[in-house]
């Protein structure tokens, strides 16, 4: 026991910087901080999609369980957890069984590498965004199985939609990846890094996000990328898999209960993964807006205030609401669980405003911000589009995107190049 | 899911030339549970990869016998059963009931009466439109149409339901003109609806007339040509989409629809574009007609003399009128008793349903599903 406690003190005397790899003891914590964080988040994403969608299609949403179905997501976490767990007769048992497990390892393994803060990750590797990459497409191989061992058409059908999908727009993503890891070479060294931090690192460095360098290359490169990441995500437009109205639920058809649940967490959880590449390679990770044009004290502490006025911002909403409630007795545990969260909420602003720990969570807010715009937009687009068609999508992947992907990449190297060689030799 | 048990003919579909190894074909068994099928239709699918080998559509899922029913039931007691029948265009059926029972007696509903009529069976047009329009995009993918028209729908079922207290299936007309007077400010209700719903197409087309994806899902994809249509007897905006002016409001006019100036759209293509345009545009001309119609609504006596007991003398009788999915038909043969001889409904979504393996050779199986709500197909129509 001495030597354990002992074992931790000695990491915590450390000047090792958490989240390095080789601090053991900080990279546990880390490990379960973010497994708790990201299921949280999959658990609030799950409410906001349902309630955004809801308000963006003139309806309410989820409103029974909970003040404003606040507590939906966990009364159908319940429902699934206890609903009969079917396996097709004649799947093949073993790879029925074991294909959600990859799907969601897959998932959740690549936020080893994200960085929420300089400080704020698991670890990192010096390959970082390789392995990110690496890691997520192998879901792909979940689906894969799933629709094989299932045994039946639709799954099979959705399955390959899935993987030529996935395949054909992994190598769009790599194109726009290469060119945003190209542009962090551009210091005085003249070296890149595929580490994630070493990325956002370089953006500050070069006082600039990536999406803004040499305007509108890195815009472009950006956009390939976002396009890429909802079709690699299996997100509408491009949802082309698991298309309700063609293949009732595409490759995850055969699956019930906890199995499904488990395909569903690791949508959204690849959701934030893409998500959090694109954050980190293009809109500068963990800084906050403006780091080179607004750096005084004064600026500093201004954005420093953000976080915690975001928070009592959504315990305003929640007073705001709780009195907007019924007045009626049947109403009357709702509205006070809703001014209890409000409350929490509140607390949890007023505590952010405290420097020290304003200080410490910063980062996590910036990133954890910028993730939750991409999450609006997938819902956006969601609302907003029709599905692509199978072979319309491949067109687009290898006619459009891989062109211009390939464009962008050139033409960011020779302006690089030319940066480096001659205007500033 | 080859049906082994089916005491189909197997599919009788001309063969394409045989590869040296057949093991791309997959035959797929599309419904009758299916959520996009739009009922129980049942389609059984050949498919290469994902393109659509041929199809043969199985039908009579929801077969209620509804013609056989008349055959049992007096003239007037028949009369709510033909709203099941399309019943999200009742007020249509009902009225292309009535009209031919009142060709077979020689009765005329008086013009108070024939103006409600075309007052309530335009609305029922436009709300039929707006329910294809809705589940059409649901099929291809975008899910927000359907509850932008289904809210504004939503008020032409409040004003049907005022009138006659039902809102799918209304039962609406008698034989011979209406059963109940308009309510008070049937009028103002009807004209505020017209100003609000005038706008609401504009957001439906915003949605998706110019939207890249809708327009590439759309176009080119389902097509039939005019010649084909009338060959299989399509009818209504899918025979209209196709290039031919063809609408029986114009020519055979029914009720008093010479009365009122309209257009007829028509499309080039015959695609699903085409056809989603064209009943756009039969939306607002639906408005034009009823904006006229309760402009010129006249005083009067809403029914026409009608004996209680009807026999009409023995004969046979044909009517049809423009339904919203084309031409629907009634063929009625009376032997001088109260019930009918034989009762034949011809209804447009059965035979338009016919077009599908022509229109869905050598697409993708997501055009299958753009066709099939392109058609815009109600099985209890198909099946009756």
């Amino acid at each position: 026991m001495t030597e354990i406690i002992q074992y931790i003190q000695s990491y915590l005397g450390s000047d090792q910087t958490p989240g390095v790899a080789g601090n053991m003891f900080w990279a546990l914590v880390y490990i379960m901080l973010v497994f708790a964080g990201l299921s949280v988040a999959v658990i609030a994403m799950n409410w906001l999609e349902r309630k955004i969608l809801a308000h963006m299609q003139v309806r309410l949403g989820p409103m029974r369980v909970g003040p404003h179905g606040l507590l939906q997501p966990i009364a159908d976490a319940i429902k699934l957890l206890l609903k009969e767990d079917i396996m097709p007769a004649e799947a093949d048992g073993f790879v029925f069984w074991v294909a959600p497990f990859i799907v969601v390892l897959a998932a959740f393994t690549v936020f080893v590498v994200v960085p929420f803060g300089p400080t704020h990750a698991i670890t990192d590797m010096n390959i970082g965004i390789l392995f990110m990459l690496g890691v997520s497409s192998l879901s792909v191989l979940g689906i894969v199985m799933a629709g094989w061992a299932s045994n039946s058409h639709y799954p099979l059908i959705g399955a390959l939609r899935s993987s030529a999908q996935m395949v054909s727009y992994e190598v769009a993503m790599g194109l726009a990846v290469v060119s945003a890891v190209l542009m962090t070479s551009l210091n005085a060294e003249g070296t890149g890094t595929l580490s994630m931090i070493g990325i956002v690192q370089a953006q500050q460095a070069q006082g600039e996000w990536f999406i803004f360098k040499f305007f509108p290359l890195g815009l472009i490169a950006f956009f390939i990328f976002a396009v890429a990441m909802v079709a690699e995500t299996n997100r509408a437009p491009f949802d082309l898999a698991e298309a309700e109205s063609e293949l009732t639920a595409g490759f995850h058809t055969e699956y019930s209960g906890f199995r499904w649940s488990l395909f569903f967490l690791a949508e959204y959880s690849a959701m934030i993964a893409v998500s959090s590449i694109a954050v980190t390679l293009w809109l500068g990770g963990w800084l906050r807006p403006f780091p080179n044009l607004l750096h005084n004290a004064t600026w500093d502490l201004v954005f420093s205030l953000f976080p915690g006025v975001t928070f009592l911002l959504f315990a305003a909403m929640c007073f705001y609401n709780a009195v907007r409630m019924p007045k009626h007795p049947l109403f009357r545990i709702q509205t006070i669980g809703l001014a209890g969260f409000g409350a929490v909420l509140g607390l949890i602003g007023l505590l952010l405003f405290v420097p020290a720990v304003s200080l410490r969570v910063q980062d996590v807010f910036w990133f954890a911000a910028k993730v939750a715009g991409f999450m609006y937009l997938y819902i956006w687009y969601r609302g907003t589009f029709p599905r692509y068609r199978f072979d319309q999508l491949m067109q687009m992947g290898w006619k459009v995107l891989l062109p211009m992907g390939l464009g962008v990449l050139i033409l960011t190297a020779s302006v690089a190049l030319l940066q480096q060689r001659i205007w500033h030799p | 899911m080859t049906d082994r048990n089916s005491s189909l003919s197997p599919l009788d579909l001309e063969t394409p030339e045989k590869p040296f190894l057949d093991a791309n074909e997959l035959v797929i068994n599309m419904g009758p549970q299916h959520p996009a099928t739009h009922g129980v239709l049942r389609v059984i699918l050949r498919l290469d990869g994902e393109k659509v080998l041929g199809l043969e559509c199985v039908i009579g899922y929801l077969h209620r016998g509804v013609e056989k029913i008349g055959e049992h039931r007096t003239y007037t007691m028949f009369n709510p059963y033909v709203d099941r029948m399309d019943y999200v265009a009742a007020v249509s059926n009902g009225l292309g009931y009535c009209e031919t029972v009142e060709k077979l007696l020689n009765v005329e509903a008086p013009p108070r009466a024939q103006h409600v009529r075309v007052i309530l069976t335009e609305l029922n047009r436009i709300a039929s439109h707006q329910l294809w329009l809705g589940t059409h995009a649901l099929d291809i993918g975008a899910i927000t149409p359907l509850f932008y028209t289904f809210r504004d729908r939503e008020e032409i079922l409040k004003i049907y339901e005022k009138y006659c207290g039902a809102r799918l299936t209304t039962h609406a007309f008698r034989i011979g003109g209406l059963q109940y007077e308009t309510y008070n400010g049937f009028e103002k209700e009807v004209k505020n609806f017209l100003d609000f719903f005038r706008p609401k197409i504009d957001e439906y087309e915003e949605l998706l007339t110019t939207n890249r994806i809708w327009v590439e899902r759309t176009k080119n994809i389902g097509v039939i040509s005019g010649k084909d249509c009338i060959a299989l007897g399509v009818t209504g905006p899918v025979l209209r989409a196709s290039g031919v002016k063809w609408d029986l409001r114009r020519a055979q006019p029914y009720a008093n629809y010479k009365d009122f100036d309209f257009d007829i759209p028509t499309g080039q293509n015959g695609d699903t574009y085409d056809r989603y345009l064209v009943r756009m545009a039969e939306m607002r001309q639906s408005v034009r007609i009823i904006q006229q119609a309760v402009d010129a609504l006249p005083e009067g006596p809403i029914m026409a003399k009608v004996p209680k007991v009807m026999k009409p003398a023995a004969g046979e009788v044909y009517h049809s009128i423009e339904a919203p999915k084309g031409e629907l038909g009634y063929f009625i043969v009376s032997d001088g008793s109260t019930q009918p001889y034989r009762v034949r409904v011809r209804p447009p979504s059965f035979v338009n349903l016919q077009a599908l393996d022509v229109m869905c050779r050598g697409q993708l199986v997501a055009d299958v599903i753009a066709v099939i709500g392109t058609l815009d197909i109600v099985l209890g129509e198909v099946d009756r």
